[in-house]
C-alpha cells in the first residue's frame, strides 16, 4: 500500500508562488485563503547571505495530531496513500485541528468545514501529479510513494541532504526539502 | 520566518477574530444551476496574454464556467508549465473591476466621471473627432501607443487613416538600449523571447537581472535547469535577489557602476590572455584599439567605483573564462537605468564577444521563424512629414519610435502638432517616467482614446474608454514566433465576455468602417482573416483551433552546426571599435562615467518585478491579488535600525522633487545595500475604478520624476531618483 509524500528541491525553487496560484484555481480555494504558501528565511550578512525558500502545505504527517484531536472523526487518514483528509460532511468546524496542527496548514472554509491540502487526491486517483507539482516552472517538486524504494521521491531522499519542517513536533511530516 | 503569501489574519482567524474576512466567499464561483448542455469539462487551446511572452496554454471550462488554465505540453516556450501570472490568468475574466461598457467623459479630463454609451455612439464620436483632426492638422497628428499583439488591428486601422507615429514603451522605457547596444556590436538584436541559450550555459552572469522574480517563463525554467545542472551563477545586483540567492558569486555592486565592473572584467580577460583569441581574431574588428582603451580599467581602478574587491573581480572573470564559450553574460531586458544604458549594453555584448559566446552553445543561439504570408491589404497612405519622436535624428541610433518623443512633441507642437492619442493596453501613466509631463501632453490633446480591459490610470484621463474583451474571450492575430523552436500559434475565445466588452479586431474594424476605410477590411470576421493567413502557410484555422500551435523544424542554432558567422555591422565583423559611434560623436569603445550621487541622507530608488504581477496591469486580478496585494519598500537593516523602522511599518517615500508616495510597507532586510531602496513596480493605483487595489502599496513610477535620456537612442533611465523615508504613515 502506497504512502504518498513530497520532495521539494530548495536549490531550484525560486519562490514564484506558481504552486500557490495553481492550487487556488485547481481547488477553487476561496479568496483570502490558501492551501499552500511560500516561506522565506534569510540568514547572514551582506554579502554572505543565505536564503531558504520553502513551498509549504499540509505535511500529511505519519503522526497527525489533527486527526487524533478531531472529536467527530472528520479528520482521518485514508487508506489510499495514507493521505490525511477531512470529511466535509462530518466536520463541525470546531477548529480543534487548526489549533493542533503545528504548521498552520488548515483553515475554515467559508462553507464551515476545516480545509487544507489534499495532495490533490482527485488528480492522483486519475494518475496525475498534484496541481502544484505539475505547474512548478522550475520542476523542483516531486510526488510519489515513500514506501517504494525505487520511487523518485525515495531515491532523492536517500541520496540528497534534506530536512523537514519542525522535526521536534513529533508529527513525522512527509514533505522533505532538499538542501 | 517571513510568510509572504499567507495573510496574517489567517493565523488568527481560526480563533474568533477576522470573521468578516472569512465571510468573503470566492468571487470566482457563481452559484446557481449549471446551464443546459455545459456540464463537464471542456478544454480550449490558446495563448496567454498576461505578459508578452505568449506561452501556449490550455484553458479548462467546467460546467460552462472558466475554471483553470495550464501550459500546453506541445509548447516549446512553456514546456507545459505556465508562470504564476499565466496560471492566475483566469482571474482576468472574473476581475470585478473590469470595464464593462464604452464610457465617455462628462467632466474634466482625469476626473473619472463617465456616461455609459453604446459602441455606435462611442465609435461615431471618435471617428468624427479624427476627421476633424485630419482636416485641421493632417492624419499624422494622431499617434498610437500600443503594447502587445492585441494592438495589431488597431494599428492597421490607424495606418490606413494615415498615422505615422506609433510606439510601444517596450523600446524607450525598456529593452531599447540593450537591442541597440547588441546591434552596434554584432549587427543583430537580442529580440523577444531572448535568444539566450540559458539551458546550455555552464556559467551564467546576471547583471541586475532578477530571473525568478522576473518571470519570463522560458528564461526562468532554463535558469532552474542550468542551476540544477551545476552551472556557475554570478549575480551583480545591489539587492540580494532570488537569483542572487542561487549564485556561487554574489557581487553587491554599487548602483549605477555596472559599466565599471564590466570594463574591469574585460580588462582581466584581456590582460591575463583568457579571452577566446581565435574567435576574436577571426570575427573581431578594432580589437587593438579596444585593448588599449581597456588598459586603464584595472580591478583596482574598479574597486572604489563598484565596491567589489579586485580579487573577486579577477576570480569571477577567470570563472567566466573557464567555461567559455558556454558562458552567457545575460543582456537583461528592462535596461533603461542610468542614461548610458546603450553603452553598458554594448559592454555586455563585448564581454560576450571576448568569451566567444555569440553564436555558440550555451551563449546566444540563432532563432528562426516559420513563414506565414501577411494578409494582402491595400497599401497605406504615404506621408512626407515623417515622425515626430526623433526630429533631425537627434538620437541617431534609435531603431524604433520613442514614446517619450511623441509625448514631447505633443507638449511643444514641434516638429508638428499631435492632437490625438490612441492608447492600447499600456498604462502610460505608470509606463513612462515623469507623470506630470504625460498629463501636460494629455491636456494638449483634442482626443484621447483608451482601449483596455481594466480602468487603468491612463483610462482615467481618456475622452473615450473602450472596454476590451480579455484574451480568454477573443481571437487575436497569429503568433508567428521567432525562437529556438519556431511555431505558429492561435489565440481563440474560451468563454464569452461577461458584459459589453468587444475584441480589439472588432473595435478596429468598426472604427475603420466609420472612417470610410472599409477597403482595408476585405474580411468580415476574424476567422476569415486567420484562415486566409493560415492557408497561405499550408495550414487551416480548423487545425489550429484544435491544436493551438503547429511547430516547424528546428534550424541550425549555432556556428558549430552550420549557422554562417556573419555580422551585419558596417565592418561585417564584431565591432570592438565602432566607427559609426565615432562618426556620430560618441565613444567608439564604451567609457565609464561615475553616476551622480543623490543629496546626503537620500536613497537611490530602484524598482523591479514580482513573479505574480505584470507591470501595472494585474493588481486587480482577484487570483493574483490574493497572491500579492501590495508591494513593499526594501530598506537595509542598518538603515532601519538607525531610523527605528521595522518590517511591516508603513512609510511614505519623498523624492528629490517633493513628490510623496502612497503608504507602503517597509521590509527591513539585510538583503539590500544601505545606499538604495527597492520596490516592485505596478502598485499604488490611483484610478477610482480599480476599487480592489486602489491605495494598496506605492507607485515607483510616481516617484520617477527625473529620467536620464540615453543620447544614442532616446531611452529614459529611471534609476536616477532619490528618496527619503517618512515614518508614521
Ligand atoms: S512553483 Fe515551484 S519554484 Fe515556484 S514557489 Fe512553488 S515550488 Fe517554488
Ligand atoms: S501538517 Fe497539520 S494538518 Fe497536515 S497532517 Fe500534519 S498536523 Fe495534520
Ligand atoms: S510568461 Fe507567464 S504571463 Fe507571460 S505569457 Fe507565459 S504564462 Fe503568460
Amino acid at each position: 500500500m502506497a504512502r504518498f509524500g513530497m520532495v521539494i528541491d530548495t536549490k531550484k525553487c525560486v519562490g514564484c508562488m506558481d504552486c500557490v496560484v495553481a492550487c487556488k484555481t485547481e481547488n477553487d480555494v476561496p479568496d483570502g485563503h490558501c492551501r499552500d504558501w511560500i516561506s522565506q528565511r534569510l540568514q547572514g550578512e551582506m554579502p554572505d547571505l543565505r536564503l531558504t525558500i520553502t513551498s509549504e502545505r499540509c505535511n500529511h504527517c505519519d503522526s497527525p495530531p489533527c486527526v487524533t484531536c478531531c472529536p467527530t472523526g472528520a479528520s482521518h487518514v485514508q487508506d489510499f496513500g495514507k493521505v490525511v483528509l477531512v470529511d466535509h460532511g462530518k466536520c463541525i468546524g470546531c477548529k480543534a485541528c487548526l489549533a493542533a496542527c503545528p504548521y498552520g496548514a488548515r483553515f475554515i472554509h467559508p462553507d464551515g468545514y476545516a480545509d487544507k491540502c489534499t495532495f490533490c487526491m482527485h488528480r492522483v486517483e486519475r494518475g496525475l501529479a498534484p496541481a502544484c507539482v505539475d505547474v512548478c516552472p522550475t520542476r523542483c517538486m516531486y510526488f510519489g510513494d515513500l514506501d517504494d524504494p525505487e520511487s523518485e521521491v525515495s531515491r532523492l531522499i536517500a541520496t540528497r541532504r534534506h530536512f523537514v519542517l519542525k522535526p521536534d513536533a513529533g508529527t513525522r511530516p512527509r514533505i522533505f526539502y532538499l538542501e | 520566518m517571513n510568510r509572504i503569501s499567507r495573510r496574517r489574519f489567517l493565523k488568527i482567524a481560526g480563533f474568533g477574530a477576522g470573521a468578516a474576512a472569512l465571510a468573503a466567499a470566492s468571487t470566482r464561483r457563481l452559484s446557481g444551476a449549471i446551464p443546459a448542455g455545459t456540464a463537464g469539462v471542456r478544454t480550449v487551446p490558446t495563448y496567454c496574454d498576461i505578459c508578452f511572452w505568449k506561452c501556449n496554454a490550455v484553458a479548462h471550462v467546467r460546467d460552462g464556467q472558466l475554471w483553470k488554465i495550464v501550459g500546453n505540453p506541445d509548447d516549446p516556450l512553456c514546456q507545459g508549465r505556465l508562470c504564476p501570472r499565466g496560471t492566475g490568468g483566469v482571474g482576468a475574466h472574473f476581475d470585478p473591476d473590469r470595464l464593462r461598457a464604452p464610457l465617455m467623459r462628462r467632466k474634466e479630463r482625469g476626473e473619472e466621471k463617465w456616461v455609459e454609451v453604446t459602441w455606435d455612439e462611442a465609435l461615431g464620436y471618435i471617428a468624427e473627432r479624427m476627421q476633424t483632426i485630419k482636416a485641421k492638422y493632417g492624419p499624422e497628428a494622431v499617434a498610437l501607443f500600443s503594447h502587445g499583439i492585441g494592438g495589431t488591428f488597431l494599428k492597421h486601422t490607424l495606418r490606413a487613416y494615415g498615422i505615422t507615429n506609433s510606439a510601444a514603451p517596450s523600446f524607450a522605457q525598456c529593452r531599447g538600449p540593450r537591442d541597440v547596444g547588441f546591434n552596434l556590436t554584432f549587427g543583430e538584436e537580442i529580440g523577444s523571447p531572448e535568444r539566450t541559450d540559458i539551458r546550455n550555459a555552464r556559467c551564467l552572469v546576471l547583471i541586475g537581472s532578477h530571473l525568478g522574480e522576473n518571470m519570463h517563463n522560458t528564461q526562468v525554467q532554463e535558469f532552474a535547469e542550468a542551476n540544477g545542472n551545476g552551472a556557475t551563477i554570478i549575480v551583480a545586483d545591489p539587492r540580494f535577489s532570488i537569483a542572487a540567492s542561487k549564485a556561487q558569486h554574489y557581487l553587491p555592486v554599487k548602483p549605477g557602476t555596472d559599466l565599471a565592473l564590466l570594463l574591469a572584467w574585460m580588462n582581466v580577460l584581456v590582460t591575463e590572455g583568457l579571452y577566446d583569441t581565435d574567435y576574436v581574431t577571426q570575427h573581431g574588428y578594432g580589437f587593438d584599439y579596444f585593448k588599449a582603451e581597456l588598459a586603464q580599467y584595472t580591478p583596482e581602478w574598479a574597486y572604489p567605483e563598484t565596491g567589489i574587491a579586485p580579487e573577486i573581480i579577477r576570480a569571477t572573470a577567470r570563472e567566466m573564462a573557464r567555461h567559455r564559450p558556454a558562458t552567457l553574460v545575460h543582456p537583461g531586458r528592462h535596461a533603461t537605468w542610468y542614461g548610458d544604458d546603450t553603452q553598458r549594453s554594448r559592454a555586455i555584448a563585448l564581454l560576450n564577444a571576448l568569451l566567444g559566446s555569440w553564436g555558440r552553445k550555451g551563449g546566444f543561439y540563432y532563432p528562426s521563424s516559420m513563414d506565414v504570408p501577411a494578409y494582402p491589404y491595400p497599401p497605406y497612405p504615404q506621408s512626407a512629414r515623417g515622425k515626430v519622436d526623433n526630429p533631425k535624428q537627434r538620437f541617431p541610433f534609435a531603431t524604433e519610435t520613442i514614446t517619450t518623443g511623441i509625448r514631447e512633441a505633443t507638449i511643444t507642437g514641434q516638429p508638428y502638432p499631435v492632437k490625438g492619442w490612441f492608447v492600447y493596453a499600456t498604462n502610460l501613466i505608470h509606463a513612462m517616467p515623469n507623470q506630470e509631463e504625460t498629463i501636460r501632453a494629455i491636456r494638449a490633446l483634442d482626443l484621447l482614446v483608451v482601449v483596455d480591459v481594466i480602468p487603468s490610470e491612463i483610462a482615467g484621463w481618456a475622452d473615450v474608454v473602450l472596454p476590451e474583451a480579455t484574451y480568454l474571450e477573443r481571437y487575436d492575430d497569429l503568433n508567428v514566433e521567432t525562437f529556438r523552436d519556431p511555431f505558429i500559434a492561435l489565440r481563440q475565445p474560451v468563454v464569452t465576455p461577461p458584459a459589453d466588452q468587444k475584441p480589439n479586431w472588432w473595435i478596429a474594424r468598426e472604427l475603420a468602417l466609420k472612417l470610410g476605410l472599409g477597403a482595408y477590411y476585405p474580411w468580415h470576421d476574424i476567422e476569415e482573416y486567420l484562415d486566409f493567413r493560415l492557408k497561405g502557410a499550408g495550414l487551416s484555422l480548423a487545425e489550429l483551433k484544435q491544436k493551438g500551435l503547429v511547430r516547424g523544424p528546428q534550424q541550425p542554432l549555432y556556428f558549430e552546426d552550420g549557422v554562417p558567422a556573419e555580422f551585419p555591422t558596417p565592418s561585417g565583423k564584431i565591432e570592438f571599435y565602432s566607427t559609426q559611434l565615432k562618426d556620430a560623436g560618441f565613444d567608439p569603445v564604451p567609457r565609464y562615467t561615475r553616476p551622480a550621487d543623490g543629496p546626503p541622507g537620500t536613497f537611490r530608488l530602484l524598482s523591479g518585478r514580482a513573479p505574480v504581477h505584470t507591470f501595472s496591469r494585474t493588481q486587480s486580478n482577484p487570483v493574483l491579488r490574493d497572491a500579492m496585494d501590495e508591494n513593499e519598500v526594501w530598506v537595509n537593516g542598518d538603515v532601519g535600525a538607525r531610523l527605528g523602522l521595522h518590517s511591516g511599518d508603513y512609510v511614505r517615500l519623498r523624492n528629490q522633487d517633493g513628490v510623496v508616495s502612497d503608504r507602503v510597507k517597509a521590509r527591513v532586510t539585510a538583503a539590500i545595500r544601505p545606499d538604495c531602496v527597492y520596490m516592485v513596480h505596478g502598485f499604488g493605483h490611483t484610478s477610482k475604478g480599480l476599487r480592489s487595489t486602489f491605495g494598496k502599496g506605492a507607485s515607483d513610477a510616481q516617484l520617477m520624476t527625473r529620467y536620464a535620456v540615453d543620447p544614442l537612442m532616446g531611452g529614459t533611465g529611471i534609476n536616477v531618483n532619490f528618496v527619503t523615508i517618512e515614518q508614521g504613515a
